[in-house]
């Protein structure tokens, strides 16, 4: 078989919970440093992770959430993860925890990846629902498209697009 | 792992063209890997060289973020220095192991 190594990823970010916003930054960034090019799509709550005021505060879900432990690895009670601050305080110990893996904030992420010829765009039906404008988006944002402009990009030969 | 000759030295080298033992690197063998490349070196590329033989010595775990906060470039220098895969690039100029972060 001919190879054909992978040349182009899309990635599409529909959720804004802490992990599923990182698997896609991982993904870019990873792209990104094998020289593979990378464009970043967000959409609904995905908007969240690109949007100024709430980029930073991104939460892992404590309720709804089976695989989630206790430090000592015990499973997280779903009534604890209903507690005020619960939620907030298991988010910012992850997210400590992502940092001594060198794995930086959303938005140093998303600089790292444009940095590196990345390029990030927000949906447009998305952004018309929760009323979002260009200004309330990060700068790494290079503009807000259509679903028909995002498939404009997927052209070419070893280009895949990956939803998460 | 294969013997190879380059600027009048033996090295080894593995399948991908990592040098297996840093300590046989020099900057003579880093121009001449450079050059097959596409690459001519700069005191900046010996600089960015030098850090991460150093940090790798040190048993670190090299990322393009540790690179950005290096004080040597900036993240966007460092793509532009070693175009296409920076860290990986960089690495095999350096000498050095392939990195294995995800970062």
């Amino acid at each position: 078989m001919e190879n054909n190594p992978l040349k182009k990823v899309l990635i599409i970010c529909a959720k804004a919970n802490l992990e599923d916003v990182y698997a896609a930054l991982v993904l870019a960034n990873g792209a990104v440093m094998e020289g593979i090019e990378a464009k970043l799509f967000f959409t609904f709550f995905g908007l969240d992770a690109i949007t100024k005021k709430r980029m930073n505060k991104l939460h892992t879900a404590t309720v709804g959430n089976p695989a989630l432990r206790m430090p000592g690895g015990l499973p997280f009670p779903t009534l604890l993860g209903t507690i005020p601050l619960v939620e907030a305080g298991v988010s910012v110990m992850m997210k400590k925890e992502m940092n001594k893996l060198d794995i930086p904030p959303v938005k140093e992420f998303l600089e790292m990846i444009t940095a590196g010829g990345g390029e990030v765009y927000a949906c447009k039906l998305a952004a018309d629902m929760f009323k979002l404008k260009k200004e309330d988006f990060t700068e790494e944002v290079i503009d807000i498209i259509t679903v028909g402009q995002f498939y404009e990009m997927a052209g070419g030969q070893g280009t895949q697009i990956i939803f998460v | 792992m294969a013997e190879k000759t380059i600027a009048g030295q033996i090295i080894h080298i593995n399948d991908e063209g990592y040098m297996t033992n840093p300590a046989e690197w020099n900057k003579e063998i880093a121009i001449e890997m450079a050059k097959e490349e596409g690459i001519t070196l700069t005191e900046k590329h010996f600089a960015i060289l030098e850090y991460l033989r150093e940090k790798t010595l040190k048993g670190e775990t090299l990322t393009i973020r540790k690179v950005g906060a290096s004080g040597i470039v900036d993240i966007k220098e460092f793509y532009q220095l070693f175009p296409g895969a920076p860290l990986k690039l960089a690495s095999k100029l350096a000498g050095i192991s392939k990195p294995t972060s995800c970062v």
